[in-house]
């Protein structure tokens, strides 16, 4: 069996920028989506959900059009560094924010708005700005949303093959990820190495599932239980 | 500072407390009186309501008291800052918290007003210290762990500081949230319903502990209620809301003992209350004849049903209501003789209906009364549907409102 240990060691280091940065863009914006009151709010939600609907070739065009030397984005990071970002790793991330943002963002969103507003009152009521309300209540009672929304971010990065396709093409050590690196060994006939990968992929993206979906249940969410959910169903002991 | 007060005695005259209340203002920040005057319109629910209150609290208990959906935690919220009124002033002490003329609206933040929502909103991650020392964020740690930690011996749930909300009791729970709102030593305290589920040994202990602070404290406390005896044991003052108004005031014992107002007698568990007109006035013996107009049955024609009342100051001819507790009135198989009770009604039995473990009469005796009797009572009177009874009623069983 041979295994591309550059394209999986790539694919993690991918997995693990992109969730980062999600982890951090989307706080804000979950915060936004989840307590603002305008009338467009609407808006924002359906433009940061369209990455699930949308075919990924689809915006994998449209992100490597943006990033083109013919585009503003293109040309300036182009007089920044004296090449495009088409083709290049942080092409990659850029269009993998953009891909597995939704999977961020909505999990974060529902989490926040499922703290009871008593709470929040409370709080204000204490004399917390809402800066302080939303880092000392709202977060920690939302660390189940969080732990899902950077799950899934990580592991649909991880998956991750239209967008990378468009936008990354396939350099070796520089944007061939594993699910590039399987399509490729199918194309040349290499079912054996195929098959590594693809078990490789599999296995780690289960176990990495299983860990974070088996600590999300066995700490915090004991605790935000209510005795009404369990109540409504049969209870087993 | 809190310097400990004497109970200030009961207003009797609640509608005009001003001129003594701005004495009190005077003594310091910490001894403020609120002042308000709040409207506040909500278009927006399926039925439009509007709030539209003014009244004084003076430091001490001002118990608002009302069905639900009269605005009670609405009149909080807006105190609290937690809801904006359309127009009013809001005033604690010196210290303008809402004026919409001046376009005063002080950030919920910052007004220093205690608030201890109807379902505690104890944060559930934080233990019962934590949720103490939450509204003293701006204080060191050392001073900050010294005030909580005194809150919680005076609320004597100092052994409970490493549990979380869900580890402790009710009553607990009810103590920190308390502590958690007066430690952050506020201008105003807003308790909303704070006794609502706890059986009658802890509701009496835990209002034993507010009283003793409220003695050492004296701040303007408005408390909402449901309950008749927390408004005995508590209240200094009683506000009485309906739909959006207050339609009494003055003591416990002005606003519960002689009702004026329907609302009020309802609440004050009359379950039988009819129209009457006032037939003679009988001054030498301080009783007065009204004729029933109307009962539950909804015939508007003047009955033949006669009851003897209290003497109030009414003429003859004008229209009244008659409140009479379902307990209060007695019923017998047989016409009784001998009574010091004015009044026996004929009437037959027309339905008996079991609630736990209390058996309600109807009974129709040309107006249609309720009847409160135990399980026993209904065995050995052998009583059944249609059966022929007499209801007995004592003169000052009947209570007599405005209509």
């Amino acid at each position: 069996m041979s295994i591309n240990w550059q394209a999986f060691r790539l694919t993690i280091e991918l997995a693990l920028v992109v969730s980062t940065i999600l982890f951090v863009v989307g706080l804000p914006l979950a915060y936004w989506i989840a307590f603002s009151r305008r009338r467009w709010k609407f808006f924002v939600e359906a433009l940061v959900g369209l990455p699930i609907v949308l075919p990924p070739t689809v915006l994998g065009f449209y992100v490597l059009v943006a990033l083109g030397s013919r585009s503003p984005l293109g040309r300036w990071w182009q007089s920044l560094t004296g090449h495009t970002l088409a083709f290049t790793f942080a092409g990659l991330v850029i269009g993998s924010i953009i891909y597995s943002l939704p999977f961020v963002v909505q999990p974060f969103a529902a989490s926040f708005s499922s703290v009871d507003g008593k709470l929040l009152a409370a709080s204000a009521t204490l004399g917390a700005s809402p800066l302080r309300t939303f880092f000392q209540v709202v977060l920690p009672l939302s660390v189940p949303g969080l732990v899902t929304g950077v799950a899934l971010a990580f592991a649909h990065t991880m998956g991750e093959f239209g967008v990378v396709l468009m936008i990354g093409g396939n350099i070796p050590g520089v944007t061939r990820t594993v699910a590039i690196d399987i399509y490729d060994q199918v194309q040349a006939s290499n079912y054996a190495a195929a098959n590594a990968m693809a078990l490789l992929l599999l296995v780690f993206c289960f176990v990495v599932l299983t860990v974070v979906y088996g600590l999300n249940r066995a700490t915090p969410n004991r605790r935000s239980t209510n005795r009404e959910t369990w109540a409504m169903g049969p209870v087993k002991k | 500072m809190p310097t400990p007060a004497a109970p200030e005695p009961a207003k009797t005259e609640p509608g005009k407390p001003e001129p003594a209340d701005q004495g009190l203002a005077k003594q310091g920040p910490s001894h403020p009186t609120l002042t308000a005057r709040i409207r506040k319109t909500f278009s927006s629910t399926e039925r439009p309501f509007l709030l539209d209150v003014e009244f004084n609290a003076p430091p001490g208990f001002t118990i608002l008291f009302g069905p639900s959906g009269s605005g009670k935690t609405t009149l909080l919220d807006c105190v609290a800052g937690l809801a904006v009124p359309d127009a009013g002033r809001i005033i604690a002490g010196e210290r303008a918290l809402f004026d919409a003329g001046l376009h005063v609206n002080i950030a919920v933040a910052k007004r220093g007003v205690g608030y201890v929502l109807q379902d505690l909103a104890l944060f559930p991650h934080l233990t019962v210290e934590q949720n103490t020392e939450y509204g003293l964020a701006h204080l060191s740690r050392s001073v900050r762990k010294q005030r909580a930690s005194a809150m919680l011996q005076e609320f004597r749930i100092a052994d409970l500081r490493q549990r979380r909300p869900e580890e402790i009791s009710g009553g607990e729970r009810q103590r920190v949230a308390l502590a958690r709102a007066l430690v952050t030593d506020p201008c105003v305290l807003l308790l909303d319903e704070p006794l609502g589920a706890l059986d009658a040994p802890t509701k009496s202990k835990i209002l034993n502990d507010l009283r003793r602070w409220n003695q050492a404290h004296r701040i303007p406390i408005l408390y909402v209620t449901h309950a008749r005896e927390e408004v005995l044991a508590l209240g200094e003052r009683v506000l009485v809301m309906e739909e959006g108004r207050i339609v009494a005031q003055g003591t416990p014992h002005e606003v519960l003992g002689a009702p004026l107002q329907e609302s009020v007698a309802q609440l004050a568990g009359f379950e039988n209350i009819l129209d009457a007109t006032v037939e003679s006035v009988h001054e030498d013996r301080g009783t007065m004849t009204c004729r029933m107009t109307s009962g539950l049955l909804g015939s508007d024609a003047g009955s033949l049903v006669l009851l003897e009342t209290p003497l109030i100051r009414a003429d003859v001819g004008s229209r009244l209501r008659v409140g009479i507790r379902a307990g209060d009135i007695l019923l017998a198989v047989a016409n009784p003789v001998g009574l010091s009770a004015r009044n026996v009604l004929p009437g037959r039995l027309v339905s008996l209906e079991r609630r736990d473990m209390t058996i309600c009469a109807r009974v129709d005796c040309g107006v249609e009364m309720e009847v409160y009797l135990t399980l026993a009572a209904r065995d050995s009177l052998a009583l059944a549907e249609g059966r022929e009874v007499w209801l007995v009623i004592k003169t000052h069983s009947c209570h007599l409102m405005r209509r």
